[in-house]
């Protein structure tokens, strides 16, 4: 059991290492846009900045734990869909349909008590992803559409739906700038380091409880062992008497409910309002997440973690290194590729071991354009 | 007849087919201009599938070439102020060499997708997804990092100027308009749909390219390499890629912004399915696309005239500009069940068969 | 047979010779030492069990596999294959058993591919080669539209296609993988005269096949091979079924069993003018109606592709009929999905078994509750039930005899034969009504044959009612009570099992009976 975990962390573990390596190249190229003159101690520099200012420090811990909190549910979202074979890649969609949700009704509830704002925003947020989910479900399940284009269409146009509605219907009265009204008594209650500017909030504890509940769902239920099914084997999971498209509606569903409880979290815990200009790239960042963590739900919990390190620590990069954060994204690009061609990370560190491969991930483009795979071969 | 147009919405419907005509005949130059990038992605990607590679990473291929191109052209403009634009198209040494870049980055993507869903035969789509990723991190980087200390912009190709006579005959003047009045990289699609269109159907490699997308072990055994025909697919791919990348920043615009591209890849990926995996399709889905996207420029700037231009300057200009992606996935649901694509897409191939 | 003797003292060398070819996949030895002579202008047949190892013996000589060791020798003179296209250069060419071809492009479109007829350096040369595929096949005795696409031909048409493709290259040596498989008697013996024609016109043949009456009747020298070995080698002469098929597995075969007397009860199946469309909206299965009786077995004859895959889809409640009703035990099911089927004692062991029957990634015990996971004592409600399914698993592997190292490993590592008793132990071992067969021997070795046979017929004797279908007329034959022979979607007849003739069976199954007066007039 040991030796099978520890077969799971090395090729992950290994693509990390070979990533920062790369990065270390890219920042040793542009070390003369970042400092004038060529600086070979660049890498060493915004890597010290980026852990100083993720793990140095318990405000920089704390910001970490916030940080990874919406990762690890966006990252549910999409390891979910990942074992029902289904690429979602439209965690944004409905990370940004959960938080308007949250930021309206928040809005609303601004002069209830929290004991009934906080839980009614939250679930209008989870309802609202759920709700963006079902749709790339319902499309894929009974039109065929791929959900790979559907969502990333979603996408975009739930940026729409937040930018019209800051603007019009949402837009707080005498703001200098379009965004929605403070949530108010909404707001998730902070129960760690209150007033230092690096505050936990009580949201924290969410994806924990997902992760739980996500894990049982797929590895105690039969829904879950349904689900595996489908993904694995489509034809199969039909001959069982399942209902794969069920399944898919059911899967997105769920996804896109985690991912609206995300946009919860952000709204209600951190910024306490939504700006027509909000804008995140948490949908691909989270598939990065699910795909480290092997679309396991404790494998995410910690890539979640790691990745909310790497946001977190970016700001004092910025300023430290003076590296733009978009190092981070590249990062994570590049962590992907070695994911993806894991045969340089076994060859580079002599990994033997076998178990490896997630099949569940291995094989999401087997659905491409409706089809099931051609039998044999 | 009369009594058909009391009834509004009969005379609506009149009238905004009439509005949609003139969004053709006034808008076609923009409308092509604007379908160019996403028919260039889409043609990629009929490289790609056609020889059985998924390619979702079209959208980032698109932007690394497009700051490629931008950025090497700038550099070379700044490196020789004053080269005149040429006669033709404007053509200018830097641009041509920021194009050349834009070409060659496309290629370079391609053969990393390539050499991941061939050789190490990992999941396509996350190589494609992977590339997206990299494409924009990358590119929002070096940036931010540039604009820090701006330069000058190499500027951008200009039109051809078709004959004043052949744009203004009637009836079909416009179409001239449309197809001629346009910068060398728009031009070139259509030519290069057509003729991609041909070779696909015509030609040895266009059969051995179908075969190999269809049923790669049939032509492995009448002694077709598999492998190197992908690669070489892929990666010729890639030139379309890096055309639809130098479009943004070369062609359409002189400026890199951070992820610029905004989803025009994976619209170019919807064409190719709408279009069934024929150029031509493709093409004339892009054109699809693009034109519901220009509806909203239509309605600000030229709106029918009486009720109906109420009725369509009511609506929030976000729902015009979500237009093309609501588009997108109304004729992918509508769509794709009919539509199959190459039997082997997506499925990396094996040589040796233990079988 | 005159030829006999002129082959066995050859005068000239060998047109192909196989020496000592030795090829190992891990864990196994596919090829071990293998030696061929193959003189011109003989027919050889290759004979030996699924998995024996005589496709990857072809593999190499093709190019698709490279030895460990051996040499390949043409004409005398040692050659190196190191892919398909060598092979073809050197005048070799395959039809393989799985059909080489793309069914969505033209007959001229596949012949052409590789060795493209061309009209200058860039495009085809279309007319050409149309004109060049009409003569040729003119040659050999059938008109061929070049344009008409693959996929719409029957699978008679399209082994003609591939024995078209081969003639086009000018092959000497043609190598045929289980060329009988997919065809009917008839076709058989059209593809037989067609093989012979070639062997007078001097190409060698080599001819792959398990089934030992064909091997006798077409080969001018029979190879025979087992796990990888060569075993023996026979003149057609000099041998008979029984001493063929002792070499080929190795201990003596009782080759027609007894299975014993059925003895049918009440009719548990009714199906009633049953219609149902094919994936791509044509109707498959037109207006059949069959009633299978408890303790029978209703085999189904008939060419591949003619209805009896979605006939036995609707009755497992895996495609929806389009008119026409089905009754199990007089209650009818039409409209119920696999589930409420499966719950009513209905159970179907698939033809694709990795595609339906097996989920390979998940390990042996969740694969044996696959049809079952839902209900105890697997699952209390929603939640399962592990050690439940772990007991289950372990009771499994030891009644059915799964070789496996553990209930944990994944499907996939398992043998086809031992994967096929999986199914057959979470299928067969419950109470059953409708037992729905579906190819259930197909690709595995005659022990497991054996063993799945073994298997219905005990059902069949507890009172079972078994609906078998198989594209192998023997196993038909072999089992069945009664036999329906479906042909274009229809049931063409129905037949008396013991006493049905393979002839007049064949008959039916190439021309669904519209001919059979005349031949039935013509023999009289």
């Amino acid at each position: 059991m040991a030796a099978r975990i520890i077969g799971q962390v090395l090729v992950p573990a290994g693509a990390i290492l070979l990533a920062l390596v790369v990065g270390a190249v890219v920042l040793l190229i542009s070390s003369p846009l970042v400092t004038g003159r060529f600086d070979p101690l660049l890498p060493l520099a915004t890597y010290a900045a980026l852990v100083q200012g993720s793990l140095g420090s318990f405000n920089g811990i704390v910001d970490t734990i916030v940080n990874a909190t919406p990762l690890i549910l966006v990252g549910l979202a999409v390891g979910l869909c990942f074992r029902a074979g289904l690429f979602n890649i439209g965690g944004q969609g409905q990370f940004y349909m959960g938080a308007l949700a949250a930021a309206a009704v928040g809005a609303g509830l601004a002069g209830s008590p929290p004991i009934v704002a906080v839980p009614l925003a939250v679930l209008a947020a989870a309802v609202a992803g759920a709700i963006y989910g079902f749709i790339p479900g319902v499309l894929k399940a009974f039109a065929g559409a791929h959900e790979v284009v559907t969502t990333i269409m979603l996408n975009y146009i739930a940026g729409f739906i937040i930018s019209w509605a800051v603007q019009g219907p949402l837009r707080a009265q005498g703001a200098s700038f379009a965004r929605s009204p403070d949530v108010g008594n909404a707001m998730i209650p902070v129960v760690l380091n209150q007033g230092t500017g690096h505050e936990g909030h009580l949201g924290i504890i969410l994806p924990v409880i997902a992760i739980v509940v996500i894990w049982r769902l797929l590895f105690r239920t039969t829904i879950g062992f349904e689900i595996r099914t489908v993904g694995a084997n489509p034809d199969a999971a039909r001959y069982a008497g399942m209902r794969p498209r069920l399944l898919t509606i059911f899967a997105l569903t769920v996804g896109g409910m985690m991912a609206g409880l995300a946009g919860a979290t952000e709204i209600l815990g951190v910024t306490g309002y939504m700006a027509a200009t909000y804008s995140t790239n948490i949908g691909f960042e989270a598939i990065t997440v699910a795909l480290l963590g092997r679309a396991n739900p404790v494998g995410i919990l910690f890539a979640g973690l790691l990745l909310g390190a790497m946001r977190a620590g970016s700001g004092l990069m910025q300023i430290e290194a003076g590296v733009p954060v978009q190092m981070v994204d590249l990062l994570q690009g590049v962590i992907l590729l070695f994911l993806a061609a894991d045969v340089i990370v076994r060859r580079a560190f002599r990994i033997r071991a076998a178990t490896g491969a997630v099949t569940e991930v291995a094989d999401v483009t087997r659905s491409y354009a409706g089809k099931s795979p051609a039998a044999g071969a | 007849m009369s009594g058909l147009f009391e009834i509004p919405v009969l005379g609506i419907i009149f009238q905004l087919l009439d509005f949609l005509i003139n969004v053709f005949t006034l808008n076609g130059v923009i409308i092509l201009a604007l379908t160019a990038p996403l028919a260039l992605g889409a043609l990629c990607g009929v490289m790609n599938e056609r020889s059985g590679v998924v390619n979702i990473g079209i959208e980032g291929m698109m932007l690394a070439s497009a700051f490629a191109g931008w950025f090497v052209a700038a550099v070379v403009a700044q490196a020789m102020p004053g080269s005149t634009p040429g006669p033709l198209f404007g053509f200018t040494v830097p641009l041509l060499i920021g194009l050349l870049a834009a070409v060659a980055t496309g290629m370079l993507v391609s053969a990393l997708h390539a050499w991941l869903s061939i050789t190490i035969r990992a999941d396509q789509i996350i190589s494609g997804t992977m590339i997206n990723i990299v494409a924009l991190g990358l590119t929002g980087y070096f940036d931010l990092l540039l604009s820090q200390n701006p330069f000058p912009s190499a500027g951008t190709f200009s039109a051809f100027d078709p004959p004043g006579w052949l744009v203004d005959l009637p009836f079909v003047g416009w179409l001239f308009r449309m197809f001629l009045n346009q910068n060398p990289i728009t031009i070139s699609v259509i030519v290069l749909a057509v003729l991609l269109q041909i070779w696909l159907f015509r030609s040895r490699w266009g059969l051995r390219t179908r075969a190999v997308g269809e049923h790669p072990k049939a032509a492995e055994t009448v002694g077709i390499n598999v492998i190197r025909l992908r690669y070489r697919n892929v990666i010729l791919g890639g030139v379309f890629a890096g055309l639809g990348g130098a479009w943004f920043t070369l062609d359409f615009g002189n400026l890199f912004q951070n992820g610029m591209t905004n989803g025009r890849g994976f619209i170019a990926l919807a064409a190719l399915i709408f279009g069934r995996w024929h150029p031509m399709g493709a093409f004339f889905a892009a054109l699809l696309f693009a034109a519901s996207g220009s509806l909203g420029i239509a309605i600000r700037t030229a709106p029918p005239p009486g009720q109906l231009g109420e009725l369509l300057q009511s609506i929030p200009e976000q729902v015009l500009s979500a237009l093309p992606y609501i588009v997108t996935i109304v004729v992918l649901a509508g769509v794709v069940g009919r539509s199959i694509a190459p039997a082997a897409v997506g499925q990396p191939y094996r040589r040796e068969s233990t079988s | 047979m005159t030829q006999s003797s002129r082959v066995a003292e050859p005068v000239i060398a060998p047109a192909l010779e196989m020496r000592g070819i030795t090829k190992r996949y891990p864990g196994v030895v596919a090829n071990d030492a293998i030696d061929l002579r193959v003189e011109p202008g003989e027919i050889h047949a290759l004979l030996g069990e699924n998995g024996a190892g005589k496709s990857t013996l072809m593999n190499v000589l093709y190019g698709l596999a490279r030895p460990d060791e051996g040499q390949i020798l043409l004409d005398g003179k040692p050659i190196t294959i190191s892919g398909p296209s060598d092979a073809i250069a050197q005048g070799i060419s395959m039809v393989h058993q799985h059909f080489m071809l793309v069914p969505v492009l033209s007959v001229a479109e596949n012949i052409l591919l590789g060795d493209e007829t061309m009209a200058n350096a860039v495009f085809l040369d279309r007319e050409e080669a149309h004109r060049r595929i009409r003569k040729l096949g003119q040659r050999f005795g059938f008109e061929i539209d070049p344009e008409e696409r693959v996929g719409r031909l029957s699978v008679g048409w399209q082994q003609r296609v591939e024995i078209l493709k081969a003639l086009y290259r000018e092959a000497r040596i043609l190598v045929l993988d289980e060329p009988t498989a997919v065809l009917t008697p008839q076709e058989t013996k059209e593809i037989f005269a067609v093989l012979r024609r070639l062997k007078d016109e001097g190409h060698s043949i080599i001819f792959i096949s398990h089934k030992l009456y064909e091997v006798l009747e077409i080969a001018d020298r029979i190879t025979v091979i087992r796990r990888g070995k060569v075993v023996g080698s026979r003149l057609p002469s000099e041998t008979n079924e029984d001493d063929l098929a002792e070499l080929m597995v190795g201990r003596e075969v009782q080759l027609t069993v007894d299975w014993g007397e059925s003895h049918p009860t009440d009719v548990l199946l009714t199906v009633e003018r049953l219609s149902a469309r094919n994936d791509r909206g044509r109707e498959a299965v037109r207006d059949v109606s069959l009633e299978v009786r408890a303790g029978e077995i209703f085999g189904i004859a008939g060419v591949a592709g003619n209805g009896q895959e979605e006939l036995v889809e609707a009755i497992t409640g895996l495609r929806t009929p389009t008119a026409g009703r089905i009754l199990i035990k007089g209650a009818d099911v039409t409209h119920e999905g696999p589930r409420r089927l499966h719950q009513r004692g209905v159970s179907f062991v698939p033809a694709d078994r990795h595609r339906f029957a097996v989920v390979l990634g998940f390990s042996i015990a969740d694969n044996l509750v696959l049809t079952d996971y839902y209900a105890s004592p697997y699952a209390r409600g929603p939640v399962r039930d592990d050690q439940a399914i772990q007991e289950r698993a372990v009771e499994a592997i030891g009644q059915f005899d799964i070789r496996t190292p553990s209930a944990t490993v994944t499907a996939g590592t398992l043998s086809g034969g031992n994967q096929q008793k999986l199914v057959v132990a979470r299928e067969f071992d419950r109470e059953l009504a409708l037992l729905v067969l579906d190819q259930p021997t197909r690709g595995l070795d005659v022990g497991s044959v054996e063993f799945i046979h073994r298997q219905a017929i005990a059902k069949r004797d507890a009172g079972t009612a078994i609906l078998l279908v198989s594209a192998e007329l023997d196993e038909v034959l072999e089992l069945s009570d009664r036999i329906g022979v479906m042909y274009r979607g229809r049931l063409v007849a129905i037949l008396d099992g013991p006493t049905a003739d393979r002839e007049q069976l064949g008959l039916l199954m190439a021309t669904g009976g519209r001919e059979q007066a005349a031949a039935v007039a013509g023999a009289a």
